[in-house]
Parts: structure tokens; sequence; C-alpha cells
């Protein structure tokens, strides 16, 4: 590993501004470790020319003196996030060779502030998973190992390319997506830092659409600093997409210094589940011992509806993955089989394009919205999502964050839960809730497990109080102290 | 409620996707398995609860009623897997 691809996402950028090192040089040294990193299947689409290119035009400006906020900074894009003239897969083989002739709009606003694009991270298969075993370009393998193993773990999902390609230095930061928890669990399971905004700060437009009241980007980042810098730069009002907010973007790198004295941290008792391991219990009472030590006050607090939120989210995002993904018809982008007529090569082409989960997920959701069973399912699912949150608006009448652990096991083998659904959604139990309610919230390395696994803490904050969520998450970071890496076993 | 074979052949009609005889059964217990599961949600009252149809309470926008993107044939066409003059190709749908 080069000493380039050890520095923080902030400290090259303050190295890249003083001209200590330059943008292809990085850049570089990011290409080489994204070869030597094949073995962990991160990257569906290297774009190398494109990221010397883009290098090199950031280095141009950055010479005079120029450059935006992100100027020579290499990222990764998650492959859900359309990219002009750049394959974009979506993880699945129904999009097959579909080249977008637009750029999303989050991607858009990293390239307007000088980010370099190193390549496309895989994903499960229209971000549908929590492992990144249901990508048609296969599984991504975790970097971190269990103490004295070498079986294969999931890297979570879905944004498992974005997690195992920051945690072992395959760039230094990703884009990723969160509907259930795809960005906050699998920054749990790899150590790093994930953040999913409040539902409306980032745009949707040009991003894959799976479950749209549900869907939100944001970024995996190696510390919190870095996590706030590249937020950011990916919010922000946009026309295109109407449930895009119109309110200015703050300074969040700004808010890290301001302390958590005060701030009052509220404990939901409901998260503490039966048959949660005791060092994710021991890990959660820490971090409450952590912000007490930094100044903050500390109350139980009650969710009464949480254990309805995975119930409730499995009506709901099926329901309108069912809706979303009817536009993949064989007729205008991607796979199209034949048939004898235009039926006959729809339901051919759907049923070869969908792999297993998605095709279970559009079949639920057909069923849910079909007539007769539209209220009994739907309807009260919406209702319940009321109830859960009209649980965190009360909570948050008296509490500023609330803090949680992110999942409710480390990483766990490639294949141990591929064979049952319901035992892989409940891997969304501490998530989920935050995507109902379109609150933003942030996984934070805290620790790791007896098998020497990470395990992460997560904050949950107001909506639109990303500020006050990164300075408690900052508050967490600095006290844990997490600087264990994984081994770098894959170069071998 | 729980889904038949009959049930799950109409649904993935519904949803245009193909589905081998074969793999009804299958198909119907993991839809019952996760039906089975949602069902707890009928223990919870909400009667007189609104559903929720915005995740963050925001009115909704309107753009001037202008033509923004002109001339986007060849864009527009360039992905289908069938298309000539800039238009799509199906198998024939009017005998």
């Amino acid at each position: 590993m080069s000493d380039l691809t050890k520095l923080t996402l902030a400290a090259a950028r303050d190295a890249l501004k003083k001209k200590e090192i330059t943008s292809s040089e990085l850049t570089g040294a990011y290409l080489k470790e994204m070869a030597d990193g094949g073995a962990l299947n991160a990257y569906v689409t290297p774009t190398v020319e494109k990221a010397e290119e883009m290098a090199k035009a950031s280095d141009a400006k950055l010479q005079k003196g120029e450059g935006g906020a992100l100027e020579g900074i290499p990222l990764g894009i998650k492959d859900l996030f359309c990219t002009k003239d750049v394959r974009t897969t979506a993880g699945s083989h129904i999009l097959e060779g579909f080249e977008p002739p637009y750029e999303s709009t989050v991607t858009a606003n990293l390239w307007r502030d000088g980010a370099v694009m190193l390549g496309k991270l895989n994903n499960d298969e229209f971000a549908m998973g929590s492992s990144n075993e249901t990508s048609f370009y296969g599984p991504v393998v975790n970097p971190w190992r269990r103490k004295g193993s070498d079986a294969r773990l999931v890297p979570g999902g879905s944004s498992g390319g974005s997690s195992a390609a920051v945690a072992a230095r395959l760039c230094l930061g990703a884009t990723a997506t969160d509907t259930g928890g795809s960005i906050r669990q699998p920054a749990a399971f790899t150590g790093t830092v994930g953040l999913k905004p409040t539902y409306g700060r980032c745009s949707r437009w040009g991003i894959v659409a799976f479950a749209s009241s549900l869907d939100q980007a944001g970024p995996i980042a190696r510390d919190v600093r870095d996590a706030a810098i590249l937020l950011g730069s990916m919010a922000g009002h946009d026309e295109k997409d109407t449930t895009s907010v119109d309110r200015p973007v703050p300074d969040y790198e700004a808010a890290l210094g301001q302390g958590i004295k005060g701030l009052s941290v509220g404990i939901p008792k409901e998260y503490r589940v039966e048959g949660m391991p005791k060092e994710i219990d021991d890990l959660w009472t820490r971090g409450i011992e952590w912000l007490k030590a930094a100044g903050a006050t500390v109350k139980e607090v009650s969710l009464p509806h949480t254990k309805y939120a995975l119930p409730t989210y499995y009506i709901v995002a099926p329901a309108e993955c069912s809706s979303n993904l009817a536009r993949y018809d064989g007729v205008r982008y991607g796979l199209r089989v034949e048939g004898r007529d235009v039926t006959e090569m729809y339901e051919k082409t759907r049923a070869e394009g969908f792999g297993a989960e998605v095709r279970r997920r559009v079949l639920m959701g057909t069923y849910v919205l079909s007539a007769g069973y539209y209220d009994a399912y739907y309807l009260k699912a919406q209702k319940v999502r009321t109830l859960i949150a009209r649980d965190f608006a009360e909570a948050f009448s008296e509490v500023d964050v609330l803090l949680t652990p992110t999942a409710p096991s480390a990483a766990f083998a490639i294949g141990a839960k591929s064979d049952d659904p319901l035992s892989m959604y409940l891997n969304d139990v501490f998530t989920v809730t935050v995507n109902l309610a379109g609150l933003p919230g942030i996984s934070v390395p805290a620790g790791l497990s007896a098998e020497g696994l990470p395990l992460g803490l997560q904050l949950i904050g107001r909506t639109f109080d990303e500020e006050t969520l990164l300075r408690a998450a900052y508050a967490i970071e600095q006290a844990a102290g997490f600087t264990a890496e994984p081994e770098a076993w894959w170069r071998a | 409620m729980s889904v038949d074979q009959k049930t799950v052949r109409h649904i993935a009609r519904l949803a245009r996707i193909a589905v081998r005889d074969d793999e009804l059964e299958a198909l119907a217990r993991e839809l019952n398995g996760i039906l089975d599961w949602v069902e707890q949600l009928g223990e919870v009252d909400a009667t007189d609860v609104e559903p929720m149809t915005s995740a963050v309470a925001m009115a909704m926008k309107m753009r001037e009623d202008v033509v923004t993107g002109t001339n986007l044939q060849r864009e527009v066409t360039r992905n289908a897997p069938g298309a000539e003059d800039g238009f799509y190709v199906v198998p024939k749908v009017v005998e």
C-alpha cells in the first residue's frame, strides 16, 4: 500500500491544494490498488482512462491555484448512479449494455467540484439485498476476515462495493444509496463511515430507482470528516427531482468542531432486541459512556412501533419496486429476449433479466398492490409508517439525536443467509426505521468483535439536522479511536 | 391470507415475468413466508391514522410549463435493443 492511499480525503485535499502531491499521482496510486484488488470484486467497471484524464484536468486547475472543494479527489461510484456514456448496470443482467446518455445529479455535483471517477462499484441487484450477494456480477468480498480464518465474509449491502472499496483503499471515498440500511449496514461491516442523509437532501435524479419514497444517496468514507465533505458536494436542490429540498447546504465540515456539550442523546429502549449479541450490547453501552464523557446528557426514550418497521418496509419497498421496475420491458434499453408476441417478449426478458431476489420482490409488490389487497397491505403499511414517524417526532421533542447499534451482528460468511430471505431481512432491523421516517442516520466504526471484525454504532438525527448528527458522530469517532485495518490478503 | 400456485401464476402474469410450472411451489412458499411475517401489522390499530404519502413534509413544486429538451431522438433510442430510423422496434402488436 502506498503512502498516498493512507491519506484521508481531507488530508489529500489539503496536500493537493498546497501542491505537495498531484491528482495524477494520487489517482495513479488508487488505480494500482484497484488493479491489485480484483479478488474483492468491488469494481464492476473501472474507468482507468477517464480517471487519468480527469486527474490531469484537475492538476491543471490546482497548478493555477484554482479548483473546487473536491478538486483531484479520486472516488468510486456505486453502479446505481447513471454516468454519461459509462456502462451503468445496477448489478442487474436486465441493464446489459446500458450506457446512459445523461449524468445523475449527485455525480454531476461531484464532478462540478473537481472529483475524479475511478470506476463503478458493485452492488446488490437494484440495491435489493443486505450482503451484496444478489449482484449479477457476483458477490463482493469483505476485506476483513475473522481472526485466524480465511472464510470469505460479506461486505454488507446493498452498497457492498462502496464499503469494501473504501475499507481496502481502492478509492478515497464512494457514493452509495440507502433504502433500508444500504449505506449504514455495509459501513458497519467494513469499519467505514456511512451517512444516509434526510430524504430530499440529495437529488434522486439519475439514480436507478428501487423504492422512491425511501431511496436516498449518501457517502461511504474513511472518517466522519470525509463523510461531511462528500455530503457537502453531493447535496443540493435539483429541479429535476420534485422531492429534492430547496434549502441551502450548510458547511457540514465546520459543524464537527463544535463539540457536543449539552447535547441531549436518546437511547430507544425498543432497540434492545432479544438475542442481540452481548458484544453489540456492550459496544452500545460504551457509546453511551463516550457521549456522556464528551458532555452530552443521555436519557431513555421509547419508539413503541419499532417492531413493525421491518414488516412495514417489506410491504412498502416491494410495492414501490414492482412499480419502478415495470420500465424494464426489453424495448427501450438493456436486455431483450425475443418471444412470439410482445407480451411473451416482456415475460421472457424479465424472467431472464431479473435475479431471484428481485423477482421475489416484484411479485410480492405486485401482490400487495393487486385488486382486493391494496387496503389490507399497502394502505395499512403506509398508516403504520405514519405511526413510526410519529414515534420519532415525539422522541425528538425530548432529545437531539438517538444512539443505537447499526446492525445486530458483525459481517457474516458469504452464503450463510442467502437461502433464507427473512433472516437476511432482519439485518436491517435497526436501520430501516430511519428510511420509513425520512430521517438522517450515520454509522461510525466503534470497535472490534471478539473475532476481530468491525462493529458500528448508529446515530439518528432530526430531519435536515445532519450538522448535529455529524457533531455527535465525530464525538463517537474521537472517543472510539478506531484505527484497526484489515490485513491486505487480497494482494497476495 | 395465503397465496396458492394459481395466485402466483396470476401475479407473475400481472408482473409480466415468465414463471415455469416447477418454480411455482417454491415461489408460493417464499411469498407465504413473507406474508405470514408481515401479518403482524394486524396487531396495530391504525383506524384513524392518515397514511404517509411523503417522507418529508413538503409542498409539491411546480415548474414552468415550457419545453426544455428537444431533438433527443437519437439519445433516447440509442440504448434500445431494437431501433430503426429513430423508432423502437417491437414484435408486431396489430394484425
